[in-house]
């Protein structure tokens, strides 16, 4: 197994079905001879050539939407957003064409839009929005949000392969930051599925995306300062959710704390909650606690970021509240 | 493509099975047989019909808009297949889940619109590109109204098109409103067509109720595809001559301009002229009108005994499953 950055995952996890499936073709900005933004398609036009690595104009509708069109004449387009954030310009493509097709027409639509999202690397409101969730309220959309390099390219490939609209969320300030063991060639991580990222038994914390490892890190801090033992569960998709998989952790621990960068209200983190007291409410020893951003956009200046967003000490906190309950 | 006289009929056929379509709808509507929105395609049915006939329809793609009943009929559909997508009855390629001309029939190559319009044109590029990187020519006709025009998405489909050099039609059917709001408050170009030369791509506006100059607009159109020229736009000329939908009594219009383009009315001036030029007689006229009447009649009953898909179908099929 190699060892690769996040970002070297996703891009060999799209390389491998690109090699693979003649019908895999990436489309979004500056994707081609500059090799991205964040250079993750760096030496793909090289290798599959201008038709299977399209630079387009600067618009997203127009890529989102001619990827759906090309996904129902039998491809299956990557599309990249530079940004998450500019989602918002091919949002109706997604929502509204490619969100109902399955539903409506019973044709599938094998799309991937992805791209990096998130903050706390000093962007703005514009470069760092965590906004997965609009999907999954959209209907008909699959919605993943990797923390680790082997699932990032083994749901990667899922995504390629499934036949549904997905939208893959990456998390920019994990691209470098991350290292990983990553399995060479095939590596298909099935999308549904919960990763037990660290096993506990005083306090789960339920999470995905770069909150994963602000809960790695407050479960590592926690252990050796009170010797607490909490449990880490990496959700990995939103839709599909691994309903199951959450509740055998919390069945397990009885006390829990649910973490996601993206702001706290309407937050995935809400439907997290209400299933847990919907299905496992006679297992708690103490009321779930929820750690996200606070309800603004994201905003510029280092002093202001790290104070709307969470990072491990808010999670470390909470988790020490609901221990203390 | 040459115009013979059996094309001419087949014109005139199709023509007249979208106006009875329509009628059917709009006497179903009154009967409270047809629920949600009737979108009458009166006065469309030259831009429809001509259009759609210069494509090939075993290569070529459609992707209509609501009132392009015309379009479906010359791509060989059948008008059992609408009137039940239509009605939402069982046995709709929808199941039910969504109306209208929305549906998609991919063995007739046609795929139905979306209530934001605008918002398949992109699509439509997109499945022509998708031939394109296979080697392949697709002709992909699609539709945008005087208002639909307006939206973002337009914009970036076109331009994405045209950079591309996509096979891609794109028939603006300006009839005049946009639900109530007339041309002076949507555009301020003189013609609709005038942008295509902001995008680099050929344009033309062209009388929407002659559907011989339709099709043979369309026709260099769609050779202009075939030759990698990229994609046309064709602004054809009407008028809506019902309102947006049927609950709409369009006091709106003014009355003198409803009667100047009944005079312009695309079928009964065909009908006049292919009389005239004796390629059909006037008994031959009759007895195409009553049977159009009558199939549509037969597909009606047959539709109306059908029953609504079971409730259980609304929870089926969010997802495609492997």
């Amino acid at each position: 197994m190699a060892v690769l950055t996040y970002l070297e995952a996703i891009a060999d996890g799209i390389r491998h079905e690109m090699q693979r499936d003649p019908s895999v073709f990436m489309i979004g900005e500056d994707i081609g001879v500059y090799g991205g933004a964040f250079k993750l398609t760096k030496g793909f036009l090289d290798e599959f050539g201008p038709q299977r690595v399209i630079d387009a104009p600067i618009s997203e509708a127009a890529i989102v939407g001619a990827s759906i069109g090309a996904a129902l004449n039998g491809m299956r387009p990557v599309a990249e957003m530079q940004f998450m954030d500019f989602v918002t310009n091919g949002f109706n493509q997604i929502v509204t064409v490619a969100g109902t097709t399955a539903y409506r027409w019973g044709i599938p639509v094998p799309m991937v839009v992805r791209g990096p999202s998130g903050g706390g690397v000093g962007a703005n409101p514009f470069h760092s929005r965590n906004s997965e969730n609009w999907f999954v309220h959209a209907t008909g959309v699959k919605v993943v949000c990797p923390a680790f390099p082997d699932d990032a390219k083994g749901l990667m490939i899922s995504a390629i392969r499934d036949q549904n609209p997905v939208v893959f969320y990456e998390h920019k300030g994990l691209y470098r930051k991350i290292k990983g063991e990553v399995p060479e060639g095939e590596h298909v991580v099935p999308f549904g599925t919960v990763r037990v990222v660290r096993e506990g038994t005083d306090v789960s914390v339920i999470a995905y995306g770069s909150a994963v490892h602000m809960a790695l890190e407050a479960a590592i801090e926690l252990e050796k300062s009170i010797g607490l033992s909490v449990e880490v569960v990496d959700i990995r998709t939103l839709v599909p959710f691994d309903e199951e998989g959450v509740l055998r952790s919390v069945r397990k621990t009885g006390r829990v704390v649910v973490a996601h960068e993206a702001s706290l209200t309407g937050g995935f983190g809400g439907e997290i909650v209400a299933r847990i007291s919907d299905k496992a409410f006679t297992f708690l020893d103490a009321p779930v606690k929820r750690v996200a951003a606070f309800d603004s956009p994201t905003p510029f200046a280092p002093t202001l970021e790290k104070a709307v967003l969470p990072n491990a000490d808010k999670v470390a906190e909470a988790i020490r509240e609901v221990a203390a309950f | 493509m040459k115009l013979t006289n059996d094309i001419r009929r087949q014109l005139l056929q199709n023509m007249l099975m979208a106006r009875e379509f329509d009628n059917a709808m709009l006497r179903l509507y009154r009967q409270g047989k047809a629920f949600g929105g009737v979108y009458s395609q009166l006065g469309n049915e030259a831009t429809s019909v001509g259009s759609a006939y210069a494509l090939d329809t075993k290569r070529d793609v459609l992707f209509p808009m609501h009132r392009n009943i015309g379009s479906h009929f010359v791509f060989g559909q059948d008008v059992d297949t609408l009137m039940i997508n239509h009605l939402a009855r069982q046995g709709s390629q929808m199941r039910g889940t969504d109306g209208t001309g929305h549906y998609a029939d991919p063995a007739k190559r046609i795929y139905g619109n979306v209530s934001h319009l605008g918002a398949m044109i992109p699509v439509a590029a997109g499945f022509s590109m998708a031939d394109q990187l296979r080697g392949v020519t697709t002709v992909s006709m699609t539709y945008i109204g005087d208002g639909g025009s307006q939206v973002g998405e337009v914009h970036e489909a076109l331009n994405f098109a045209a950079v591309r050099k996509l096979p891609l039609i794109l028939i603006i059917e300006n009839n005049q409103y946009a639900y109530s709001t007339p041309n002076s408050m949507e555009f301020a170009c003189e013609n609709l067509s005038d942008r295509a030369k902001g995008y680099g791509m050929a344009g033309e506006t062209i009388d929407g109720t002659d559907v011989e100059l339709v099709l043979k607009t369309c026709t260099e159109a769609v050779e202009r595809a075939r030759r990698g020229e990229g994609p046309t736009m064709v602004e054809c000329v009407t008028m809506r001559m019902r309102g947006h939908a049927e609950h709409d009594d369009f006091s709106y219009v003014p009355k003198v301009l409803l009667e100047e383009w009944k005079r312009k009315d695309p079928v009964e001036n065909y009908i006049s002229k292919i009389v005239k030029a004796k390629i059909m007689s006037a008994d031959e006229i009759t007895t195409l009108r009553e049977k159009t009447l009558s199939d549509m009649i037969a597909a009606i009953d047959r539709t109306l005994e059908l029953p609504y898909p079971e409730a259980e179908e609304g929870f089926k099929n969010v997802f495609i499953e492997d």
